[in-house]
């Protein structure tokens, strides 16, 4: 009997074998954490668009991995009335995974179901400026705004803004159905995610065949996995002190970018001591961002001296307005009336950049005469307590939404910073469609906001991500929360 | 007997009102509300209203406690806030698992533990017995996912036996989700095993002491028969006890083992529900663990009676 299964045995061999040498298609990403849902339109987690965006789903328009504004879904566009009609013409022959085809009703739909009062979208802000959603015909719809504005299209390219099919939208936290180069196929909760590619799909085919994400939270865990070849790529690795190591091995390469994470120390601007314009100025200069980035990241991040991300075009480097210099820092608290030192609570959320990081800076404020009584948070507790509650004097939280410099304009959010000429620059930026002219007033904003020092400014969060090296074509930096797989591809 | 069974049915029955009670209370008190944290800071406070409406989230907590109670009694655990998809299925899952991972390291331990404690008591001051001790002392004193760590390093990064993490699922085959549950299994069986060795032996030893032991020695049994025949059954209530209080801690002790192997499990889901603030299946997963636990102790209770006589006529 042995001898009549070796023949087939031996075939079957040598077709594996075959497959083997030829360049594989299947992909297993690592992620720190699992998402909540998989509708990029009922819930803020970061993993939600990290499995879905631009896999799965797809909105009018995308973000292109360097951060740049490009047509998806929608084909082109018109800008009418000085920015306050949008007219977008979709592509033909786009069809949902379930067959259903994609006209310009299904953007009316999605819209208006962003839009409505009960609506779950966790970025609804995004659409608060749409007066209203028009069906011009099958393939073109228009978009009027309530006043004219310069961030429509950069609005519609983030995950909570991708469409969905009335049809399937009511089951797509479970069952995703949207009409990108990969369609859903499993979820095992807790595990992992599986994808596959859409045969169907509109644009350039993917080279993948399949993917899976595959959901580690501990660090020691991840090393594991990626070592024993489990994983062969986590864009976020959680563990920057294996980083070293990693980048040794000729198995892996480590890729270091970018992401929208403007890492801060916020303060309590309205309540004292921190109210105080030189009390925020003295702890500023109390603070030594290398310090910080090579203690708490390992050295990865790059400082930054006001909210705003260092590869963005109108980025102004403001770090020597606030460098390290405790001298100066205890002079000005001298001058606040702090000579004998004082108090301040310190509130630090899970990521070790908060926990590493409060711990180093506590000590930096300790030499300018400035005690701190660290409590750790958890997330929940964070939003509850410092964000809603605002109870806090300081906490640490890296602000990862693009584009983010408007909520200074907001003298509710929960750092409640209030200063009417940021406000009205802020407005006024908001319906400037002159590339030039927004650039000039995002740079004033970002003198504004240095020059009241409204908080610590500590670094950008660097993306470190670490892959199996024959892995090519994944995004270096993180203009948005996002696994892009369309352009991903193993090297023979 | 018969008796004995509905007394201690009674003291079950108490033991998961009043914790069905202590759970609630504080999985509440913890600050935090889910909705807010499922919609991030972006999130106006109107959406977060309509979210917790559509939670459920927006009614009395006494009500909410009331129809969580009601809702268990008849198998209904309730929606999951995050997942969106009924407790039960979630746990049903997970619990396939848990569930074999705890019997797995379950019989691990007693197979190391039962031999060795024997071995070690019949050997008694010589130097397989300090041998034995040796290791155990070893095996307690070491935190499993430490040890866990370990044989990751050597089996899956170096060796590449088995893969460092993850679950194979039943489809894949009996023998393939074994191998995958097998470096866990071991992990958690290994400090198990070292304190059953220990509880066996001793309890061996005292009841080797006792005045039938010398008679059934009298009688021509040697000493070997007379330690299997006769010592051993009545060394057993202790080592009962203790592997009641094992699985309890295997199901329950196994969250941060399935972290490290991340493996979906039942502890896996603990550890995500409670960061992420997914109160009802914290509530109810906690809930089905104490229920374990009740139950294992309970049968545990009545082994005891079947062992022991005395037990089950109530002579103390």
């Amino acid at each position: 009997m042995k001898l009549h299964y070796s023949i087939p045995a031996l075939l079957v061999a040598g077709l594996v074998s075959t497959t083997a040498i030829a360049a594989r298609t299947d992909v297993t990403i690592g992620m720190a954490l699992e998402p909540p849902n998989l509708d990029p339109t009922g819930g803020a987690a970061a993993a939600i668009d990290e499995v879905v965006y631009a896999n799965i789903y797809e909105g009018l328009t995308r973000f292109a991995p360097d951060g740049s504004v490009l047509p998806a879904l929608a084909k082109e566009w018109t800008i009418e009335n000085d920015g306050a009609r949008y007219v977008f013409s979709l592509n033909e022959g786009v069809t949902f995974h379930d067959g259903a085809q994609f006209t310009a009703d299904d953007v009316k739909f999605s819209f208006d179901r962003a839009m409505a009062e009960d609506s779950t979208n966790a970025q609804k802000v995004l659409f608060a400026n749409i007066e209203n959603v028009e069906v011009v015909d099958e393939l073109t719809v228009a978009v009027n705004m309530k006043q004219a504005d310069g961030s429509l299209l950069f609005n519609l390219a983030w995950g909570d803004a991708i469409i969905l099919d009335e049809a399937s939208a009511t089951d797509a936290a479970t069952n995703p159905v949207g009409t990108g180069p990969f369609t859903f196929v499993d979820w095992v909760q807790g595990d992992r995610v599986e994808i596959a590619k859409n045969p169907d799909y509109w644009g350039e085919p993917v080279q993948l065949e399949s993917a899976t994400f595959k959901f580690i939270s501990e660090p020691t865990a991840a090393f594991a996995a990626i070592m024993a070849g489990d994983v062969d790529v986590f864009t976020n690795y959680p563990a920057p002190e294996n980083l070293p190591q990693l980048d040794a091995d000729p198995r892996f390469s480590v890729v270091l970018g970018s992401t929208e994470g403007e890492t801060i120390l916020s303060m309590n601007n309205a309540s004292a001591p921190l109210n105080d314009l030189r009390v925020r100025q003295a702890i500023s200069h109390a603070i030594n961002r290398d310090e910080i980035i090579d203690g708490a990241m390992f050295g990865y991040g790059t400082p930054i001296g006001t909210h705003f991300a260092p590869h963005n075009p109108a980025y102004v480097d403001l770090t020597a307005q606030s460098n390290f210099d405790p001298e100066k820092a205890k002079a000005l608290l001298v001058e606040a009336g702090f000579s004998e030192g004082l108090t301040l609570s310190l509130k630090l959320p899970p990521p070790s950049y908060a926990r590493r990081g409060g711990e180093i800076i506590a000590a930096q404020l300790r030499d300018v005469g400035i005690d701190t009584d660290i409590e750790n948070v958890e997330w929940a507790q964070w939003i509850e307590q410092v964000f809603k509650g605002r109870d806090f004097d300081l906490t640490i939280v890296s602000h990862t939404e693009p584009m983010d410099i408007g909520v200074y304009a907001n003298p509710d959010y929960y750092f409640q910073y209030d200063n009417a000429e940021l406000q009205e620059l802020m407005a006024a930026f908001s319906v400037e469609t002159d590339t030039a002219k927004r650039d000039e007033m995002l740079s004033n904003a970002q003198q504004i906001i240095a020059d009241d020092y409204v908080n610590g400014y500590l670094f950008q969060l660097a993306k470190t991500g670490v892959a199996n090296s024959k892995l090519k074509g994944l995004w270096a930096n993180a203009p948005t929360q996002a696994n892009d797989l369309t352009g991903v591809y193993w090297e023979d | 007997m018969f008796r004995y069974i509905i007394r201690r049915l009674g003291s079950l029955l108490a033991t998961l009102v009043v914790a069905s009670l202590i759970v609630f209370i504080v999985i509440e008190v913890v600050p935090g509300d889910p909705a807010s944290f499922m919609l991030g800071l972006n999130a106006q406070p109107d959406t977060i209203a309509a979210l917790r409406a559509e939670l459920g989230l927006d009614v009395s907590k006494v009500q909410r406690y009331l129809s969580w109670v009601f809702g268990m009694v008849q198998g209904d655990f309730g929606q999951s806030y995050t997942y969106r998809t009924p407790v039960a299925d979630m746990v049903g899952d997970r619990l396939w698992i848990s569930l074999p991972l705890a019997l797995y390291a379950l019989a691990l331990s007693t197979l190391i533990a039962f031999p060795a404690g024997i071995w070690a008591a019949s050997r008694r001051g010589r130097f397989a017995d300090s041998a034995v001790m040796g290791f155990t002392q070893l095996g307690i004193a070491v935190p499993n996912f430490w040890f866990a760590l370990i044989l990751v390093l050597v089996f899956a990064v170096n060796l590449g036996w088995f893969s460092a993490g993850g679950f194979v699922s039943w489809d894949a085959g009996f023998f393939a989700s074994m191998k995958s549950l097998t470096l866990p299994a071991v992990a958690l069986a290994l400090p198990q095993a070292a304190i059953l060795t220990r509880v066996m032996r001793s309890s061996l030893l005292d009841v080797m002491g006792e005045d039938y032991m010398r008679t059934a020695r009298a009688k021509g049994l040697s000493e070997r028969q007379a330690l299997l025949r006769h010592a051993l059954r009545n060394a057993l209530i202790p080592v009962l006890t203790i592997i009641g209080l094992q699985f309890s801690f295997l199901i329950a002790g196994a969250i941060i083992i399935e972290n490290v192997f991340f493996l979906p499990g039942l502890g896996r889901l603990i550890f995500q529900s409670i960061a992420q603030r997914d109160l009802i299946v914290v509530e109810s997963v906690i809930m089905l663990l104490v229920f374990a636990v009740v139950i294992v102790t309970f049968l545990v209770d009545i082994a005891y009676a079947w062992v022991d006589p005395r037990l089950r006529h109530g002579v103390r």
